[in-house]
């Protein structure tokens, strides 16, 4: 069969008018999916405009509300950089809870101790570590199958995933368990070591290490051998394999990497807010950054920016919800909506029916840019 | 310990097993057509929580199980609508949106429950059972696989009309042709689409209707996200069952019998945390996994979107 | 003997893709009884055409006539129920289903699958055409010529009467061929329509009743049956050559495919081949699933200053082969060496440090990768090697005067350094494989299928670069090929593959194209 010519010649559209269009296809979504939002709302007799006037004020406008978001963004921040770097490499890290929170119980865990006999700095360089390790080894199982055997990733991330969230919980009820409280929970890391607040703020040191580590992944990923290696991976793992790569290797690093990014994340979250963590707790920020990262494009820069927008919708959404007598679920709601407009804005780009769609080349080039995007 | 072996213990074990076992019977069935028709449904826990939450709410309000299990299988088709229309019409990738179906339903649910029933959860009468005449005499075996509610029987006869479409029927050869080689289907004249579209709506009704299963007979109550990754197990069965209903029976007999024996084991006298409980089936799954890794294979064609003329 | 009456009739046929014509205006007559031959470069819109007949793709403007009635074919299931079959280039059979499964699909609106209807067309037909076909095996186990003629026969049952072969013979062995032409005529006695597309000039005189020649999307013309019966080979040569490349024939007489039957401008021996680079030495390298592998111990050697040929008919083990050599696949037994060093256990990198390159066949598959730029796919097989990396850090620069040189000397049409490599053509990605393969000075170079589905002008730059790669005898090349003019006209050995087995290596000199195919038929079972 022949392949017809694909090469389209037409002019390249103004970097004004690209900028304009790449904006709007990260907000498009996101509008529609928050008036679809309000409909609901409306039709369960509740006030859209309150609703999210208060998600708002109490999320970003306030001055607690802002620096609860901004606190909130530094775990996020670094999951989404361990989820970006599964994701360029071709990689489903869709159990990113489970090691988050294996991470955690282990950071709580041990940190209750190892505070009181370390020097402070130390103790919490160590940590982190720790939280780095226990979330890179929580990928070894997937990656393993996934490299030697070919095993559908999806699945065993997922399944390794649920797994974590139960044996956190026996860690938590069994081998950490705080003898001082009646609610099964690990000892409670004192709070002059926990990590140190930013100068004339009380939000803790993690938003600039997030921020630090962001920059280094985006680096790592543009600038750097293995970054490339991991995106040939991505793009084509038998494409890869042809070239020389070690695929396997770059597999379960990539793996691990993103694991460990995501025990950074819990560690962060521990040390920086709680202390402690308590049987039970998830905060469940998997699969709804998973969306959020898709949004981005696995895009460094527009990670932050969504990521600031979900961290203000869960600081805020939780008193709106609180106010409106509704559970805060209605979050999951909006995620999964942003989601099927983003993919549907999508189609309807390579269809030719959005307005940016007139200033691009023909129907091919964009769908091939969705490609590319994926 | 020699207490494990008592007929109660077996009776409860088994009893217990087909209850926990049907629902992913009944959706890893509908998964199983789903990928042997190309489409990876990773959204089919939604398709069985808003199954849940239909059949739930539908037999709340008429009192009647089989409505119930009617709105079951609306609410999956209607959530299979989601999928087709974005998966199959539109060809989009089948994890983002099966991620979001996921999303969508949990949080849609759950917020609608909220709205019906505030922080209440009114519970539904007990399924009568119907006993099979003469096999449910037998003992301990008898009472718990025999004396089961009716839609336990239809789940055991789907098993057979699914092997029987898949390799004797037309529709059935259409479907496995969609997912190993859909130019090849749709060279010899049939619509891939539509094929991929009917496979996906049966996946959603009998997702539905196995959540609903979950809500009305098991549990007698909707909780927000109470199919807790039911889907997924079910998901594993069919990718391990590889096409072949009597394999995916099999696989969720299993994993019902893991997810029951924390209640038979305390019965027996044994106490195990629950999260040990809720992890083993996982565990089997990864086992299964690493030991089946070499065998496992799955149509060539899962999770590509088909486009006509495009290779 | 009076025109038959037409079977099929395109009238102004255009069809486009984005950014490119792929049929313009195109009218073509198909009469019954007879085997149409559309001949033509690859890109010239004959396969476009015959997906419009075939309900693949919809035309944008024309009209289509089938016996006399004008007809509207938006998808296969109407081109189907008009009796128009196709048989694809790539076969569309399931390989995992059983012959009677392939028959079954899309026939019959019941419910139940109609087996003793399948037996029995399935014995009728193979009656008529004179061949067996085991209903109950898998597809997969069934040799190329076999399963095209299953297909033949499931477009039959269907109903055809107007039967389109997409380049038949490409996969095909010299006997499968023949058995292939004696069906052709066995089915225009019966009033059947036959359209052949081919891009060989020599197959298109022995089969065609009527040769039209596409060009550029347009049809160029059409040679006539009393032409056709009347005229010499070289007179219909020098025709079918005017119509398909009008002004450049001289130019361009070098390339096989237009030197058609005036036998291959032999390569002249090289007097004396340097030191052994590459040996392989009782090689055993298995086949995946359903796959032909090197299932005998094969030794072969390649000498410096060598150009060493592979010939076989496509899926006797040549791929595993092909990998086995770069590394791709582990070989079971034997050993492999690289200029006297053993490589068999090493990785395909480490290879490729010693100087082994591997020019895959599969250009978009495995060549490159689609979504990254050109420049950095013409650099993917040293990613952390300076000068392009230091310390594993990016030297843009570099990378981008690397990338830029090859871009110019080897006419890589690209727009920018920067496009995706998907989004260009198969010709302009096979010169950035080619480019990236034999720069930093290779030793062995495998080729695999290296023209495969390029057009003329790019087929005769990778043989000449095929060519000036073991001048200087400093490397050798080894050239897997199904197209046997072209072995003849490269290599100074040819070696013979047919199921897995290495049945002989013959010296290019005259007369070796009848060895090599006696080799051939000699090892398969078709």
């Amino acid at each position: 069969m022949s392949e017809p010519e694909t090469r389209v010649a037409s002019p390249p559209p103004a970097a004004s008018v690209k900028v304009l269009s790449g904006v709007w296809r990260g907000l498009g979504p996101i509008v529609y999916a928050l008036v679809a939002g309000g409909v609901l709302l409306l039709l369960m007799g509740r006030d859209p405009i309150g609703f999210y006037a208060t998600t708002i004020e109490s999320g970003l406008l306030s001055q607690t509300g802002l620096e609860q978001s901004i606190i909130r963004m530094a775990p996020l921040l670094l999951m989404s950089a361990g989820l970006i770097v599964a994701f360029q490499a071709g990689l489903w890290n869709i159990g990113g809870d489970g090691q988050f929170l294996i991470a955690a119980a282990v950071v709580a865990g041990l940190g209750a101790p190892l505070v009181g006999v370390l020097p402070y700095s130390l103790a919490l360089a160590l940590l982190c570590v720790i939280g780095f390790v226990a979330g890179a080894a929580w990928t070894i199982v997937p990656s393993v199958l996934k490299a030697w055997y070919g095993v559908n990733e999806i699945i065993t991330t997922l399944m390794v995933g649920f797994i974590g969230i139960r044996l956190a919980n026996l860690l938590i009820k069994g081998p950490f368990l705080s003898d001082r409280s009646l609610v099964p929970q690990t000892d409670v890391i004192p709070f002059k070591y926990l990590l140190p607040y930013l100068p004339g703020t009380r939000i803790h040191l993690g938003i600039v290490v997030a921020l630090a580590v962001l920059a280094a992944v985006h680096y790592m990923q543009t600038r750097t051998s293995y970054g490339l290696s991991l995106r040939m991976l991505g793009a084509s793992p038998k494409a890869a394999a042809h070239a020389g790569l070690d695929v396997k290797r770059d597999i379960v690093t990539a793996f691990g990497l993103s694991g460990g990014l995501i025990g950074l994340a819990a560690a962060v979250e521990v040390l920086g807010v709680w202390g402690y963590v308590r049987a039970d707790w998830n905060p469940a920020f998997g699969l709804t950054l998973f969306a959020l990262v898709f949004l981005a494009r696995l895009n460094v820069k527009l990670v932050i920016p969504l990521v600031g927008f979900f961290a203000v919708l869960s600081i805020g959404g939780h008193e709106a919800a609180r106010r409106a007598g509704l559970p805060n679920d209605f979050l999951l709601l909006l995620i999964g909506l942003i989601l099927f407009f983003m993919v549907f804005t999508e189609w309807a780009r390579t269809k030719g029916w959005t307005a940016g769609m007139r200033l691009r080349a023909a129907g091919r080039t964009s769908q091939r840019e969705a490609a590319l995007d994926e | 310990m020699s207490s494990l072996l008592t007929s109660e213990f077996l009776a409860a074990l088994l009893s217990g097993a087909v209850i926990a076992g049907a629902p992913l019977l009944f959706a890893a069935l509908g998964e199983t057509v789903s990928e042997q028709g190309g489409v990876l449904n990773i959204g089919l826990e939604g398709m069985m929580l808003f199954g849940a939450y239909g059949g739930f709410v539908v037999a709340h309000w008429t009192g009647s199980s089989w409505i119930g299990f009617l709105a079951a299988i609306v609410a999956g088709l209607l959530v299979a609508l989601l999928m087709v229309v974005f998966c199959v019409r539109m060809g989009r990738d089948q994890i983002v949106v099966g991620i979001a179906i996921l999303l969508a339903v949990e949080g849609l649910t759950s917020l609608l429950h909220a709205a019906q029933f505030g922080t209440s959860y009114p519970r539904l009468g007990a399924v009568p059972t119907v006993r099979v005449p003469w096999l449910a005499d037998v003992p301990v075996v008898g009472p718990s696989l025999f004396g089961q509610p009716a839609i336990v029987y239809i789940g055991i006869a789907l098993v057979v009309v699914v092997w029987w479409v898949l390799s004797r029927t037309n529709p059935g050869l259409h479907l496995r042709a969609a997912g190993w080689k859909p130019a090849a289907l749709d060279n010899a004249g049939v619509d891939v689409l539509r094929v991929r579209t009917v496979a996906v709506l049966v996946t959603g009704a009998l997702a539905g209707l196995g959540g609903g299963y979950m809500a009305i007979v098991v549990a007698g109550v909707f909780v927000p996200f109470m199919t807790g990754g039911m889907g997924f197990i079910a998901i594993v069965i069919a990718m391990l069952g590889r096409g072949r209903p009597l394999w995916v029976a099999v696989g969720a007999f299993l994993f019902g019998i893991a997810l029951s024996s924390a209640t038979s084991l305390q019965l027996a006298g044994v106490n195990v945390p629950t999260d040990v409980v809720q992890m083993l089936p996982f565990v089997t799954v990864i086992l299964a996994l690493i030991i089946f890794a070499r065998q496992s294979y799955l149509p060539s064609a899962l999770a590509t979107p088909y486009v006509r003329g495009r290779r | 003997m009076g025109e038959a009456p037409a079977a099929v009739e395109l009238r102004g046929i255009s069809k486009s893709f984005p950014g490119v014509l792929a049929n313009d205006e195109v009218s073509l007559v198909v009469r019954r009884g007879e085997v149409h031959c559309l001949l033509g470069e690859n890109g010239a819109g004959k396969s476009t055409l015959m997906n419009v007949l075939a309900g693949v793709h919809r035309p944008d403007e024309g009209e289509i006539r089938v016996a006399g009635r004008r007809v509207t074919i938006g998808c296969p299931r109407d081109a189907i129920d008009l009796g128009i079959g196709m048989v694809h280039q790539h076969s569309s059979l399931i390989a995992v289903f059983t012959v009677l499964e392939n028959l079954l699909l899309g026939r019959g609106e019941g419910l139940r699958l109609k087996t003793g209807e399948a037996l029995a067309a399935l014995e009728e037909f193979s009656a008529l055409l004179g061949v067996a076909v085991d209903p109950w095996v898998q597809v997969g186990r069934l040799s190329l010529g076999e399963q095209q003629q299953l297909e033949i026969i499931r477009a039959l049952w269907r109903g055809s009467r107007v039967l389109i072969l997409d380049e038949p013979t490409s996969m095909l062995t010299p006997k499968g061929v023949e058995d292939l032409q004696r069906v052709l005529a066995q089915l225009t006695r019966q009033g059947l329509a036959v359209i052949f597309i081919t891009h060989k000039l020599r197959e298109a005189f022995d089969i065609g009743d009527r040769v039209s020649v596409l060009r550029r999307g347009r049809l160029a013309g059409t040679i006539d049956e009393a032409t056709m019966r009347g005229g010499t080979f070289a007179e219909l040569k020098q025709m079918v050559v005017e119509l398909m490349f009008p002004g450049e024939a001289a130019r361009l007489a070098r390339v096989a495919e237009i030197r058609g039957f005036e036998g291959p401008a032999r390569r002249s021996r090289r007097p004396a081949a340097g030191p052994p680079l590459l040996e392989l030495s009782d090689v055993l390298i298995p086949g995946a699933r359903g796959e032909v592998g090197i299932d005998e111990p094969l030794s072969l050697a390649v000498h410096a200053g060598e150009v060493v040929g592979v010939a076989g008919v496509d899926g006797n083990g040549q791929r595993p082969l092909a990998e086995g050599i770069a590394g791709q696949r582990r070989a079971a037994a034997g050993d492999i060496r690289l200029a006297g060093t053993t490589v068999r256990a090493l990785s395909i990198g480490a290879r490729q440090r010693l100087g082994l390159r591997y020019v895959t066949d599969d250009r978009l598959g495995e060549g490159v990768a689609p979504p990254l730029s050109v420049a950095l796919n013409l650099v993917s097989k040293r990613i952390g090697a300076p000068p392009f990396w230091v310390h594993g850090r990016t030297k843009k620069a570099a990378i981008e005067r690397h990338a830029r040189a090859l871009v110019e000397e080897y006419d890589i049409m690209t727009p920018t350094l920067d496009t995706p490599a998907g989004s260009l053509s198969g010709g302009t990605l096979q010169k950035i494989v080619v480019a990236r393969e034999l720069s930093f000075s290779p030793k062995v170079v495998v080729f695999n299928k290296p023209t495969h589905g390029l057009d003329v002008k790019t087929t005769a730059m990778v043989r000449d670069r095929i060519g000036r790669l073991v001048e200087g005898g400093e490397a050798g090349a080894l050239v897997i090929s199904t197209d046997l003019e072209e072995l003849l006209e490269l290599c100074d050995r040819v070696a013979v593959l047919s199921r897995g087995r290495l049945m002989g290596v013959v010296e290019n000199v005259p007369g070796a194209e009848q060895e090599i195919g006696a080799l051939m038929i000699g090892g398969g079972d078709e």
